[in-house]
């Protein structure tokens, strides 16, 4: 055991990536993902631990030693499938998890060293299983002895809470429709998270994985326009999963907010990742475009809408945050590659007003100088005004990328489903059930805007409780 | 599988179209007021247009469009037994109608289509209307049979007189509000302009006075903040709380200055759309 501690430990396999200044100028994948030899090489620096603390820190709760192990032994196959036991969009987890806060975060290596690059590995896996056209998607299909095609389940939303429940119950031989309001399926994959991070194609194949098992989506369907809670167990779905979001986006409230060239970052990655806008006019729906783009926030989203105003053209991009670079919530690796692609950081300011020419168009923000005061209630220290310190930032257009609040259309619609404080679904912590008995909740509609994996986590809650009541 | 054509009229050739959709699910739940988004094709743009009117039984859904750019003019190539790629809906709060006596619905444009169909959800309230619609000229009228199925006062107005009375719909408006004196509410849907002038002919009537926005919108579900608007001060959703409001409180002046947002890129659109073949193989 001596030599184990003086072992030298590897350093972690550095991700290949598109050069900055040639990646600022397209929309293709950022991170071009592991050869084999590099995952292997990464793979083998896994400690096998014997309680692998990694996995707790997993939200789905991969058995991440075990398709780790698999990679090590060559098997590809054993390693997907070790993966889509619990996880049914694992090439998207690879790529947009916050690993760093979870698998990572917890690594026993991580302690003295870098830890093992656990979504990289996942997204090798993913990727190149996938690409073996050989495989089938999913290969204990017909060994499934659950068959059940009287038990039917709706979804309503098409983001990752819902094909996680999707998944993980038609997995189980139940039929599973979701319902999705927009006319592409995928949710916040689709019209969030743009191209440059994650391709629509690996969305695209994930779907095609839950086509294979059985799911349908049913596009254009508006979860309390189109249909009801009510309709959905009128018709006689034994249970309902409601995945439909974040919703409303949150603006500012200061003067000016409504000029032309103001936009909520909902609306700009909208119209660029599901629209296609970055296409036009091969694609119709436009975008909006200026030389100098300054963009409120510093979470994902706003390193999103950044980085995608740059690639659409703008000359300069500034992110304008109000604490400091420390108390950013985006994604270390996200701020990083904003960075490297020549987006500015304005920390310690905050937009007081939104001033536009005479044709109501945005020219500059007025922005209040901050200091960092003592920690408030999220435990980061708050930014405190410097009164009287001012200063003009001239853009012609902003993009608010400050959060959202919960979208009224399905709320209103069920007067029944008890909110809590914040106007959200209010679940038990549990099973993610509802107020209304069979009609469960998860993802952004009950926790606010949050990851990916969070609403992951939250859908196969659900969906083990549903499981459990129908099987 | 997209939204099939049933039926396509053009009201006012080359200029307004009326098309009947198969769309069951939408034609349940469409009340009116409500709107629907949609999208010609795999390249097309989602747009929101109004529900001029909705068969239950036949589940289908009527739209009137105005070509105004790229996404009307390639609906306008659609034909017959062709179909929309995606048509989403029922969308937006429906009109609030109750028993309230004397509705005066003033349309304009193809406007006129979306609020014959709020006229038709007051006579069937029992409320009394009067329609006033107007066009710049006795040919450019439209619905003009069908509110005078279901509404035995429909005033009309044209610019050169044609028809009606010479001028425009709130000088019919302004003559109604002096003489009848018992009118609950006016109900404005047409171009801004049009909804802006009837709002300063009601006020000091002190008439409730509703109007429905036409904000850009992209996903049309609350989502995007898009078509934003200032009622009463306070920034609205013309989407989720709309597309309705009391026409006494909207700022005009900022929603026609962001409609105009995306001239630039629409004129693009439209001009590219113009060189291209639409024979379709003839």
């Amino acid at each position: 055991m001596a030599d184990k501690k003086t072992k030298k430990v590897r350093a972690r396999t550095p991700m290949p990536h598109q050069d900055p200044k040639v990646r600022a100028g397209n929309f293709e994948e950022v991170a071009l993902g592991y050869s084999r030899e590099q995952a292997l090489v990464e793979a083998e620096r896994c400690l096998q631990c014997k309680k692998p603390t990694c996995q707790d820190g997993c939200p789905v709760n991969i058995d991440i030693r075990w398709f780790i192990a698999c990679l090590v032994d060559d098997d590809l196959e054993g390693a997907f499938n070790a993966i889509r036991r619990t996880n049914s969009l694992p090439a998207v987890c690879g790529r947009v998890c916050p690993q760093e806060t979870q698998c990572e975060g917890s690594c026993i290596l991580g302690k003295k060293h870098e830890p093992v690059a656990i979504g990289r590995l996942e997204r090798y896996v993913a990727d190149t299983y996938a690409a073996r056209s050989a495989c089938e998607e999913v290969t204990d299909l017909a060994a499934c002895a659950l068959e059940r095609d009287d038990l039917k389940v709706a979804c309503i939303g098409s983001g990752p809470s819902s094909l996680t429940v999707a998944g993980y119950l038609a997995g189980r031989g139940i039929k599973v429709d979701v319902f999705e309001a927009l006319h592409e399926p995928g949710g916040v994959l689709i019209y969030g998270i743009p191209e440059f991070r994650l391709p629509k194609s690996v969305v695209a194949r994930e779907l095609d994985g839950l086509r294979k098992l059985g799911v349908t989506f049913r596009t254009n369907w508006v979860g309390g326009k189109t249909i009801t809670i009510q309709d959905l167990l009128d018709q006689g779905y034994d249970a309902v999963f409601i995945g439909v979001g974040a919703g409303l986006p949150r603006f500012l409230n200061v003067p000016g907010e409504n000029l032309v060239g103001v936009f909520s970052a909902n609306e700009y990655l909208t119209r660029v990742n599901l629209g296609r806008a970055y296409e036009f006019p091969t694609y119709d729906t436009p975008a909006y475009r200026a030389r100098r783009v300054a963009v409120i926030g510093a979470g994902n989203v706003a390193m999103d809408a950044a980085r995608t105003a740059l690639r659409m053209g703008a000359e300069e991009v500034s992110i304008v945050y109000r604490r400091s670079e420390d108390e950013m919530p985006a994604r270390r690796e996200e701020i990083e590659h904003a960075v490297e692609e020549g987006i500015k950081i304005r920390c310690l300011c905050g937009p007081l007003s939104f001033h536009g020419d005479n044709q109501g168009r945005l020219k500059a923000i007025t922005v209040q100088k901050m200091e960092l005061g003592e920690p408030d209630e999220s435990g980061r220290c708050a930014p405190v005004c410097l009164e009287g310190e001012t200063e003009q930032i001239p853009c012609g257009m902003a993009i608010i990328a400050v959060g959202t609040r919960p979208n009224p259309v399905l709320l209103e619609a069920t007067p029944d489903l008890e909110l809590n404080k914040w106007g959200y679904v209010q679940t038990d912590p549990e099973t993610g059930e509802t107020s209304i008995p069979n009609v469960f909740a998860g993802g952004d509609i009950v926790t606010g805007a949050a990851t990916v994996i969070s609403a992951m986590g939250a859908g196969r809650r659900a969906a083990r409780e549903i499981a459990k009541r129908l099987l | 599988m997209g939204y099939k054509i049933l039926r396509k009229e053009e009201l006012i050739p080359g200029q307004t179209t009326m098309m009947v959709i198969d769309a069951p699910q939408i034609a349940q739940k469409a009340k009116p007021g409500n709107f629907v988004m949609l999208r010609v094709d795999r390249h097309g743009e989602r747009i929101p247009l109004t529900i001029a009117d909705c068969d239950k039984e036949k589940g289908t859904i009527t739209i009137v469009y105005l070509v105004v750019g790229k996404t009307t003019a390639a609906m306008n190539k659609l034909q017959e037994s062709g179909e929309f790629k995606d048509v989403c809906g029922p969308l937006g709060k429906p009109t609030h109608i109750e028993k309230s006596g004397t509705v005066v619905c003033v349309g304009g444009g193809t406007g006129i289509a979306a609020m014959h169909h709020i006229a038709k959800g007051h006579v069937e309230a029992g409320n009394r209307v009067i329609a006033i619609i107007g066009a710049r000229s006795k040919n450019l009228l439209l619905f003009c049979t069908e509110l005078s199925s279901f509404c035995p006062e429909v005033r009309i107005a044209t610019d050169d007189g044609s028809e009606g009375h010479k001028g425009f719909v709130t000088e019919v408006l302004k003559d109604i509000l002096e003489t009848e004196d018992d009118v609950a509410e006016v109900v404005a849907i047409g171009p801004v302009p049009m909804m802006e002038a009837v709002c300063r002919v009601t006020l000091p009537f002190g008439t409730k006075t509703t109007v429905s926005l036409n904000s850009i919108m992209v996903d049309g579900i609350g989502m995007c903040g898009a078509c934003r608007c200032t009622v009463d001060g306070k920034t609205l959703f013309a989407c989720v709380d709309g597309p309705e409001f009391d026409g006494h409180k909207v700022d005009f002046a900022e929603l026609k200055t962001r409609l105009w947002q995306f001239k630039k890129q629409e004129e693009e659109s439209m001009e590219l759309f113009s060189k291209e073949c639409h024979c379709n193989g003839r």
